[in-house]
């Protein structure tokens, strides 16, 4: 069976399984060497969740799904494209996103941080990129938070995404984080990436444009999935 | 060339976004083939069971067919399957998916592929999500698989084998997931 490839994971972009400096990698990373194998059908299909329907107020963290009240703290638009390494746009894909609300605090029972939770968040959204391969969703901008990793450790605001893509092997997880924000060098997580344009890759950046009068700030975050090898895999090797 | 997106934990608060609502009952009672369950515990360095690990499986049906459009055979889909499911780990630290047993599927070089679920495993500390693969150990098939013969450390290709047992008449195979130690489980790069 011919098939036609993905490009590998670019090991300059994505962090080592064990990173010093964040200590929880040390245990949780594997050591042993990856072992490489050709990708299959197994590899180039995956979840494509084409019949998703989405409720209502999904793109929308900023008020209580049930009651429609409003979350505190300051509401901003987040949009951007999906796109390949070949930037053509990943339409019709499917973006999980959660954060913690504008105190810094996670709706979550192991989230013991000593700052108000907000009934009116949850944290939790979902959208899916248009045939353009653009998103946009609403949110409150969440706050900076406290972690044990080392002494006086704070995560620079971030929001957590999850991709899919079209196959199996361009599933991606990540976090992007605030221009401006004096946490940013100090953050292990983010400093994991090998590369400063990697990690210049994470920054969301402000977008006027998007931002709208007496209502909201934007925020401009593309993300970049893995794309396809240019021919089929030879079956002649 | 644009660059990929760098990995980022998933973070200890996952559930919040990933898995509040279940999604590791894949198969319903009309869906084709052996219904089983699969369950395991994902390790760390320690030997330590982790409470904090999500697990996203990607599989064939029972004839072998994947639910998307690149998979071009003409094996017949069923609708009551998507081959997709996700499991955060319970109270004892067990991921669990109710699924079917999937066929063959073809490999590449005119080879057959031996029924295998994808498996990627994500959790607090690990910066980037590892994909691994399960296996069934009462599959003949398992001998000529190509992935699995490209592991040339027996032991090492061992920790791909899920063995099965019985449960209220159901099948389910246990597949443990070190992510450290001597019997560290085979992580793919692919």
């Amino acid at each position: 069976m011919r098939i036609q490839e993905y490009n590998p994971r670019d090991w300059k972009s994505h962090p080592p399984y064990t990173f010093k400096a964040y200590g929880s990698s040390i245990k949780r990373g594997p050591l042993k060497r990856l072992v490489p194998i050709q990708q299959t059908l197994s590899e180039i299909t995956g979840p494509l969740f084409s019949d998703i329907k989405l409720e209502p107020g999904e793109n929308d963290l900023t008020r209580d799904a049930d009651t429609g009240k409003e979350a505190m703290g300051e509401r901003i638009i987040v949009v951007g494209r999906v796109l390949d390494e070949d930037d053509k746009p990943v339409p019709n894909t499917l973006i999980e996103i959660w954060q913690a609300n504008a105190a810094g605090r996670y709706r979550h029972p192991v989230d013991q941080h000593n700052a108000p939770l907000d009934p009116n968040f949850t944290g939790a959204g979902r959208c899916v990129t248009d045939e353009k391969g653009e998103y946009r969703y609403l949110t409150i901008k969440p706050g900076a938070y406290p972690w044990l990793n080392h002494p006086n450790a704070w995560r620079p605001a971030h929001i957590h995404l999850s991709l899919f893509g079209p196959s199996f092997v361009t599933r991606l997880v990540t976090q992007f984080f605030f221009p401006g924000d004096p946490l940013i060098p100090l953050d292990p997580i983010l400093n994991s990436v090998p590369t400063k344009s990697g990690r210049e890759r994470l920054m969301s950046s402000y977008a006027h444009d998007v931002s709208e009068p007496e209502f909201a700030l934007g925020y401009r975050f593309d993300i970049v999935l893995r794309g396809r090898k240019a021919t089929p895999f030879e079956e002649s090797r | 060339m644009r660059k990929q997106t760098p990995s980022q934990t998933v973070g200890p608060f996952y559930s919040i976004g990933l898995t509040r609502k279940p999604m590791n009952v894949m198969a319903t009672d009309t869906t084709q083939g052996q219904q089983i369950r699969i369950e395991g515990q994902v390790f760390d360095g320690d030997g330590v069971a982790m409470p904090d690990v999500m697990v996203e499986i990607w599989q064939a049906n029972t004839y072998g067919r994947y639910n998307h459009p690149d998979d071009k055979q003409e094996k017949p889909l069923d609708s009551t399957f998507t081959g997709w499911g996700r499991s955060g780990t319970d109270e004892k630290c067990f991921y669990t998916f109710e699924t079917v047993k999937p066929g063959p599927v073809p490999g590449n070089d005119e080879s057959v592929q031996a029924p295998h679920i994808n498996v990627v495993v994500f959790a607090r500390g690990m910066l980037l999500h590892a994909y691994t693969r399960l296996y069934f150990a009462d599959e003949p098939a398992n001998a000529s698989d190509p992935v699995l013969n490209s592991i040339k450390n027996k032991k090492r290709r061992q920790t791909l084998i899920a063995s099965p047992g019985m449960e209220n008449g159901k099948t389910v195979y246990r597949f443990d997931i070190r992510l450290q130690g001597d019997n560290e489980t085979v992580f793919f790069d692919m």
